[in-house]
């Protein structure tokens, strides 16, 4: 075999990274594994022997749950590996990067940093529940169209985060370089950057992130 | 990060029992600081009493003309309230330019209050630190301190509050409003809210075990010109070097009245009865702002990395008092 041959059947590196940009857009979850709903072990190793259960009864992206769960794990560790719900991903585990952003009841929130005890009751979206279907949600088909991303790690958090300061928007929230607190501030890139600011992206795609959000934010959300 | 066993508190009087009688027992509200803590065990409780579900999430108008803010009115709620956007202008400015959108949908006002330090040395638990450790030594008085006091440290803790709206309750002589684990209410004018490090920098507050924080009342609006300004070292989501909560009335020309809280200058928000006076009736001039500031960290001390703060509460206050006289 020679190089012309085998060389156009080998992805090139832009069709592996657009494969994953993907699969970060749209939250890449495996199915079978969410169907099994809780496991019975615990996935990490706790640093100390769990010495209480608490029982969580939650939606999550509309489908109720019911779930027993050692009272250390947080949100993102129950949407992650006890749902399956791998879209949200585990960045700093701190709340400094942003990658763990959700929505709950409709506001965006780091979920490392919440227990998952905390929100009985609640309604959690992740990016797994953004899209109608087949049918890209506004944001994420923003992103694929101005490119927002590189590695696409932050990508989930990145645009659950835009979806819930959208919201935060239209409410009249304003934000500490709005010039005027009275006012309803207009969604200006400098507003746009301030108010992503809980979202790092290592591969500084900051550029195309804001020009998605901008985007975006024209439509109905 | 430690086990711990797990309830809902139904009640404020239930809530302030379960922690006074389990020893190892701590209030969860938004979480924010105590799970971050809790997963590098600088923070061990055995028991958390989540505190979400009672019902201290109001902000309400008060007889004098007020604002009642509940305990667990969120970060993100108290910052876009018409209220405050209108009246305590300087207390939502200070709100938003703290943390990130998503820590301040989650973060509450008592537990805002009770944020601990961002010591690289409290938060490394291989390191001694008398506020984690009591006893084991203080790491930042030689070691990195380019984040820490320069006013009201000791010698056993030179660590900062880290809070920007505590820095403007402070200006605007906020009060805190308590319950005990007896059911009794207490208020605690928020001069005497936080305490000094002096030799016990783990006591860090006036509260006792079990005592709850149920809402922080803010007397009626001042008159003047609130500003909030923090310099720090990126422009957005992070804490402040310095930063400073002004209110300021003038009147033919002449400063009425000044008011000044600073941040990340002190183990608590900083203002000095002292320092303000002075300006009462004075023509505003940068001469009588750079004595004010003076004043401000008076007795104060560097330590190294963090020298700078001495000269630069000076200029933040001179700044912010000289756009304050000049918008009034």
């Amino acid at each position: 075999m020679n190089e012309s041959e085998w060389r156009p059947r080998r992805p090139t590196r832009r069709q592996i990274l657009e494969t994953a940009a993907a699969l970060a857009v749209l939250g890449y979850t495996r199915p079978s594994f969410a169907a099994e709903g809780n496991p019975a072990t615990p996935p990490l190793p706790p640093t100390d022997l769990a010495i209480a259960d608490v029982p969580v009864r939650l939606t999550v992206n509309g489908t109720a749950q019911n779930l027993t769960l050692d009272t250390r794990t947080t949100l993102l560790d129950m949407l992650r590996e006890h749902l399956g719900l791998t879209g949200s991903k585990k960045g700093c585990d701190h709340g400094q990067c942003g990658a763990c952003t959700v929505l709950v009841d409709g506001r965006r929130i780091n979920s490392c940093l919440s227990l998952a005890a905390m929100h009985d009751g609640d309604s959690v979206t992740t990016i797994e529940g953004l899209a109608d279907g087949d049918r890209l949600h506004p944001l994420q088909a923003a992103f694929v169209e101005h490119d927002g991303f590189q590695c696409g790690y932050c990508t989930p958090g990145q645009i659950c985060s835009a979806a819930g300061m959208l919201n935060e928007h239209k409410a009249g929230w304003p934000s500490v370089v709005t010039e005027d607190l009275a006012a309803h501030a207009e969604l200006s890139d400098p507003e746009i950057r301030e108010r992503m600011s809980g979202n790092i992206c290592r591969c500084s795609a900051y550029p195309n992130i804001v020009a998605a959000i901008r985007d975006a934010a024209g439509e109905t959300l | 990060m430690k086990a711990f066993t797990y309830e809902r508190a139904d009640s404020v009087a239930d809530a302030a029992r379960a922690v006074a009688d389990k020893p190892g027992a701590k209030f969860i509200a938004g979480g924010t600081n105590l799970l971050d803590l809790m997963k590098l065990e600088v923070e061990t409780p055995t028991h958390l009493v989540d505190v979400n579900r009672l019902p201290l999430a109001a902000i309400e108008d008060t007889s004098d003309g007020g604002l009642r803010v509940g305990a667990l009115v969120r970060n993100s709620d108290l910052a876009a309230d018409p209220r405050v956007r209108k009246n305590y202008a300087v207390l939502s400015r200070a709100l938003l330019a703290g943390a990130s959108g998503q820590l301040r949908n989650k973060a509450t006002t008592a537990g805002n209050l009770l944020q601990r330090t961002r010591c690289y040395y409290f938060y490394d638990t291989s390191k001694p630190c008398n506020k984690r450790e009591p006893g084991s030594g203080c790491s930042a008085i030689a070691g990195f301190n380019r984040i820490h006091a320069i006013v009201g440290a000791s010698d056993d803790c030179i660590a900062t509050h880290p809070s920007d709206m505590a820095v403007a309750m402070q200006a605007l002589d906020a009060k805190v409003e308590t319950a005990m684990p007896d059911g009794s209410a207490q208020t605690i004018p928020f001069a005497d809210f936080y305490r000094l490090p002096g030799d016990t920098p783990q006591i860090e507050t006036a509260l006792k075990p079990g005592q709850i924080i149920t809402a922080v009342t803010l007397p009626p609006p001042p008159r003047g010109t609130q500003i909030y300004r923090k310099v720090r070292d990126r422009a957005s989501y992070a804490f402040a070097l310095v930063s400073v909560a002004a209110i300021v009335e003038t009147a033919g020309g002449k400063i009425r009245a000044a008011r000044f809280a600073f941040g990340g200058i002190a183990p608590r928000p900083w203002r000095v009865a002292g320092a303000e006076h002075p300006l009462e009736g004075s023509t505003p001039s940068e001469a009588a702002f750079a004595r004010a500031g003076d004043a401000v960290v008076s007795g104060g001390r560097g330590y190294g990395h963090n020298d700078f703060k001495l000269p630069l509460v000076k200029r933040t206050l001179t700044a912010v008092l000289t756009a304050a006289a000049r918008a009034a």
